[in-house]
């Protein structure tokens, strides 16, 4: 039996003296989907945020492929991909020259991934085509939000990170973005997402916050 | 391994640099006003304390310095401020590279943008100013070696403010003591080369606190933006 990609043990989050989430251990294997469900405020951002290494106010094991996250910090961050709700994408540039940062910054050259589509093709598949160079503050909320998920297509990773990745899409958008969550998934992929929609995802196991002194449940 | 990961080390801090060189020249005012900034306090001088070749020779080095302290101030807020409102600044922590060249890249682009226009203009200020050559290219010396120092302590008061949302006196607090010594060689090397004096031993004072702010700072500067965040 290979080592769960993520390994959760015995997590506490706090935030501003109110307990979120306590005791809270789960596993994530490969190929698995989880989505993390709750009200507004219970803390759904929070724990990704904790799960991902950009908040450390947590308590409890994080384990990543059987070992422990902090010390394979620079691989786990490799292999992961994260999209919050700012989406870091700059509005004075071309939604290209963003992919293309983004892709420099996190060190993915061409040759890290030849089996991924160029930045244009993945553009035109998320629905950008024609829309390559323009600056993205004249693109609507939606598009904007689209330009965030052509990442999901160029930038190689095994954990997806979402956190509301259907805000401002449209319905056929959220299909899409589906069907791209069941690949990921097929391909040996594992997906964390919080959303408020009701998704029409196979082997979907859903992680439920909020049910009051950080307790929750797992289904 | 090690082997392996240098280029791309370097391919995003360069990333960094190219991205926000693209986005001042895309977006000029926090390009501008900086620049604006300092040419404007200086020309102001000869208005406020008089035309005399004297006084405005011996107050220029002084003059010169404060007012690219204050701009580089001005400007500092503005650093990472883009960056945590878009979530630029999570995705460059979630990158694999190490954050403290990142951060390297950012102030570097940012001194780029704002500092080098300004090093720039400041020949026809001096001559404003009734400096002679020897002494503005001394000018020139000392802010080439001064502001990038200048640019490294603000970033540090940057990083560790930008999680708040009332951070602009702050940073002043925190960089403004640190930036004394630097205003104190910078513009004691300019009197020495004004008075014919030799002004080496100021100029390799500033060159030092360079190689130190460009050592340590880039990692304060890293912790300061996990710091903020993380909360």
């Amino acid at each position: 039996m290979t080592a769960p990609l993520l390994q959760v043990e015995q997590l506490e989050c706090e935030r501003d003296d109110r307990v979120l989430i306590k005791n809270l251990s789960f596993e994530l294997y490969n190929g698995e989907i989880l989505q993390v469900e709750g009200a507004n405020g219970s803390g759904k951002t929070t724990l990704l945020r904790v799960l991902c290494g950009l908040s450390d106010e947590f308590q409890g094991e994080l384990t990543w492929c059987g070992r422990p996250r902090r010390r394979v910090e620079a691989d786990f961050r490799r292999q992961t991909l994260y999209c919050g709700h700012l989406t870091g994408i700059k509005m004075a540039l071309s939604p290209r020259e963003n992919l293309r940062w983004i892709l420099q910054v996190k060190g993915v050259s061409a040759a890290d991934a030849p089996a991924q589509p160029s930045l244009d093709q993945a553009l035109h598949d998320v629905g950008l085509g024609g829309f390559e160079d323009v600056p993205v503050y004249t693109l609507s909320a939606g598009q904007k939000r689209r330009v965030a998920l052509a990442r999901l297509l160029v930038e190689p990773a095994r954990l997806w990170v979402l956190d509301e990745p259907f805000t401002a899409i449209d319905r056929h958008g959220v299909a899409e973005l589906e069907g791209l969550i069941q690949g990921h998934a097929a391909k040996g992929g594992s997906v964390l997402i919080t959303s408020h929609h009701a998704l029409e995802l196979n082997g979907l196991r859903s992680l439920q916050l909020g049910l009051g002194r950080g307790a929750w449940q797992i289904n | 391994m090690a082997n392996q990961l240098e280029p791309a080390m370097w391919s995003g801090m360069l990333a960094i640099i190219k991205r926000d060189i693209v986005i001042a020249f895309r977006q000029r005012g926090d390009m501008v006003n900086p620049l604006f900034f300092f040419i404007m306090v200086i020309a102001l001088f000869p208005l406020g304390m008089g035309p005399e070749p004297g006084t405005l020779q011996k107050i220029a080095p002084g003059v010169i310095w404060i007012a690219a302290l204050l701009s580089t101030l001005l400007s500092v807020d503005s650093l990472f401020r883009q960056d945590f409102d878009d979530g630029a600044l999570e995705l460059t922590l979630m990158s694999p590279q190490p954050l403290f060249v990142l951060a390297f890249g950012k102030v570097l682009a940012h001194w780029l943008v704002t500092a080098l226009p300004l090093i720039c203009v400041a020949p026809v200020l001096g001559v404003m100013m009734f400096m002679d050559v020897n002494t503005i290219k001394v000018t020139l010396y000392s802010l080439l070696l001064g502001t990038p120092v200048l640019s490294m302590i603000s970033a540090i008061g940057a990083a560790l403010t930008v999680g708040l949302h009332k951070g602009g006196v702050l940073v002043a607090v925190i960089a403004l003591p640190l930036y004394i010594p630097v205003l104190i060689f910078g513009t004691s090397a300019v009197e020495a080369a004004a008075m014919g004096h030799p002004f080496a031993g100021q100029l390799a004072y500033l060159a030092a606190f360079l190689i130190l702010a460009f050592t340590f700072a880039p990692f304060a500067i890293a912790t300061g933006l996990r710091i903020s965040v993380n909360g």
